[in-house]
């Protein structure tokens, strides 16, 4: 099932939640969402449900208008952030929820229910716990559960909204190796919201970066990391120096320091540079485009993290491989191996 | 508490006197002496007592104060199975509207955001905030002969003042706050998501209310209900305006109770005011036992 969003724009008041959203999912896709909160992720997420409607603009599914539909008849399954297991279900009637409440001309069986209802409980590895009730179950569970439930109605196309961010940090990283290899299994076109970085960089195929209800950039784990389209995109993912800068033709200056730096067709004018902090090559005073005196140091594992004070004035913080110790008062040259200046 | 100041007060320095004294006092603002805490439960207990058992009982004692061959003889009379007939007839109107109101009232408030909600939650609670003698008089202005539907209603051959359309209406009226009061605080802590995911699941909407949200909500309707019902047999004021105290006819169980006792009928006002103390003790049983299950759901969301 291929989905195709255009111009897509939702308004909560005066807040614009959605402002122009234009976005294609390919079948068989695993796509993330991500973006701080109040983005309109998630807003775009139970657009394409049906369970929010647009002020403006097109859902198709496969060709065919989604928005003609209400969320009961476009068979998509979502799973939600807080679980919304049916608390007073058993959850074997939970996952079975689905099937039993189809028009009596399409319901199964009562046996072909439980077959199936079992076979998900499988899928998902909880087949041990079809008597229980929600609140028995831990969080990861639940939400395992949930997606169970969402799959039982073999829907067209699977939406998973934060799903794995209401739980603690180790559980979450076991369901995403998880999810990814369900998805691998299944293969239902799937969108899933995260604010989690390192999540959608993990599981998708895609990442869709949003911010302030626009799509920053679309592209695959690399693309975003590696070469990340806006400063916005640059700043939200991985972890960056940010640098205030002024370019002029060729030349960028740092406050009015003219940095050892090339800037090849950029405009000129006030601009912001973007280097990763272990993209910062630490040198002998004068080896590299800015000089600093190291403040702080801390060991995290295999890299050093120092704190530099610029020449310039301002202070970043650098990772740096620990074969040469930094220590607090050194003077050192800061080379960046990789950077990119974006105007604005 | 106790021994720590004696063990210091022994010391006798006066360094230690003044620091003993200054525990003692920390201690009392947290704890009453147990003179004080036996005067205070002493108090309630003889409160309640006076005001809430002893009425209990005198009811009951008056009741029976001519054996029990007179009690049931009284409530055996035409007039008064007439009352307990209306009441219950009045009552099971006015719970069932107030059930399917309250329900709609709560749902709308709790799962829907429309402008003006603030100002229906305070119409909600307008029954409670008015005298029910004004209640009733409401309903004489609207039905009564002089009112603004009283020629149409005659016209039309409709008796609705002093019958009991009008009992049930200004019932209904009185008692309405109650299952939407139970059931507003409870939907809006449940939200809207079991209700989302039923419909992205293919339920309609009849299904998701009666498989979703009702099994839900039900010891609260239950809860609602139980109020409800109390308060409407209970209920004087309001009735007393609009039933026009027709013997045998529109005098519900409170009213027949005042007429009787204003007639000296004493058995006769406590048997038929017996059953409405009867009503409340099993309500308040009743109560209790939903509270605990409302509780337990509670608990249950809680994880």
């Amino acid at each position: 099932m291929t989905i195709e969003v255009k111009n897509l724009v939702k308004k909560f008041g005066s807040f614009k939640a959605l402002d122009g959203v234009d976005l294609k999912v390919d079948d068989g896709e695993l796509l993330a969402l991500l973006g701080p909160s109040g983005s309109g992720k998630t807003t775009l997420l139970r657009i394409i449900a049906g369970l929010d409607w647009p002020d403006s603009g097109e859902v198709s599914f496969n060709g065919e208008d989604a928005l003609a539909q209400g969320a009961r008849e476009r068979h998509v399954g979502f799973v939600f952030q807080h679980y919304a297991l049916f608390r007073h279900m058993s959850v074997f009637e939970n996952v079975a929820f689905g099937l039993r409440v189809q028009p009596r001309a399409v319901r199964k069986d009562e046996a072909t229910i439980r077959a199936r209802v079992k076979e998900l409980l499988d899928l998902v590895q909880l087949d041990w716990l079809a008597d229980r009730y929600p609140s028995q179950l831990s969080g990861g569970q639940r939400q395992r559960i949930a997606l169970a439930r969402a799959l039982a109605i073999e829907p067209r196309i699977l939406l998973l909204d934060e799903p794995f961010g209401a739980l603690d940090a180790k559980v979450r990283k076991e369901l995403r190796k998880w999810l990814r290899s369900l998805h691998h299994e299944i293969n239902v076109t799937s969108i899933f919201v995260t604010h989690d970085q390192e999540e959608a960089l993990e599981v998708a195929n895609r990442v869709v970066v949003m911010d302030k209800g626009r799509i920053e950039q679309i592209g695959s784990p690399d693309d975003v990391y590696e070469t990340p389209a806006t400063a916005f995109v640059h700043g939200f993912i991985g972890e960056s120096i940010e640098l205030p800068v002024h370019v002029e033709g060729d030349v960028v200056r740092l406050g009015d320091r003219p940095l050892a730096l090339k800037a090849e067709g950029l405009a000129s004018g006030a601009s912001k540079l973007f280097v990763r902090r272990h993209d910062m090559l630490v040198g002998p005073p004068g080896s590299g485009a800015f000089e600093g005196a190291v403040q702080h140091v801390r060991n995290f594992g295999p890299v050093q993290r120092a704190e530099v004070a610029l020449s310039g004035g301002q202070t970043i913080e650098i990772d740096a491989p620990r074969d040469r110790e930094l220590r607090a008062g050194d003077t050192v040259g800061l080379a960046p191996r990789r950077f990119r200046i974006f105007a604005g | 508490m106790t021994m720590q100041i004696a063990d210091n007060v022994s010391l006798s320095s006066p360094d230690a006197k003044s620091r003993a004294h200054a525990a003692a006092a920390r201690n009392n603002l947290r704890t009453e002496p147990r003179a004080v805490r036996l005067v205070i439960i002493t108090l309630a207990i003889a409160f309640l007592s006076v005001f809430v058992v002893l009425p209990l009982v005198v009811v009951f004692a008056q009741a029976l104060s001519k054996g029990i061959l007179a009690y049931f003889a009284a409530l055996a009379e035409p007039e008064a199975l007439a009352a307990i007939k209306l009441t219950l007839v009045v009552a099971a109107i006015s719970v069932s509207l107030n059930l399917v109101f309250g329900l709609v009232a709560a749902w709308a408030v709790a799962k829907f955001e429309f402008p003006g909600k603030t100002f229906l939650i305070t119409l909600i609670d307008l029954p409670f905030s008015v005298s029910p003698v004004i209640s009733g008089l409401v309903f004489v202005l609207l039905f009564g002969a002089q009112g603004y539907f009283g020629g149409w209603l005659r016209d039309h051959d409709i008796q609705i003042l002093f019958a009991v359309p009008g009992i049930a209406l200004a019932t209904t009226f009185v008692t309405f706050p109650f299952v939407a009061r139970a059931l507003i605080p409870l939907m809006q802590e449940q939200g809207t998501q079991e209700e989302e995911a039923a419909t992205s699941l293919g339920a309609s909407g009849l299904q998701t209310f009666f498989r979703v949200t009702l099994p839900n909500i039900k010891w609260g309707v239950l809860y609602g209900v139980l109020l409800c019902n109390a308060r409407a047999m209970g209920e004087f004021g309001a009735v007393s305006v609009v039933s026009g105290h027709i013997r045998g006819e529109t005098n519900t169980m409170p009213l027949l109770v005042e007429i009787l006792y204003n007639e000296y009928q004493f058995v006769a006002a406590f048997a038929i005011a017996s059953l409405l103390a009867m009503l409340a003790l099993i309500t308040l049983i009743a109560k209790t036992i939903l509270e605990r299950h409302l509780d337990e759901g509670q608990d249950v969301n809680d994880h």
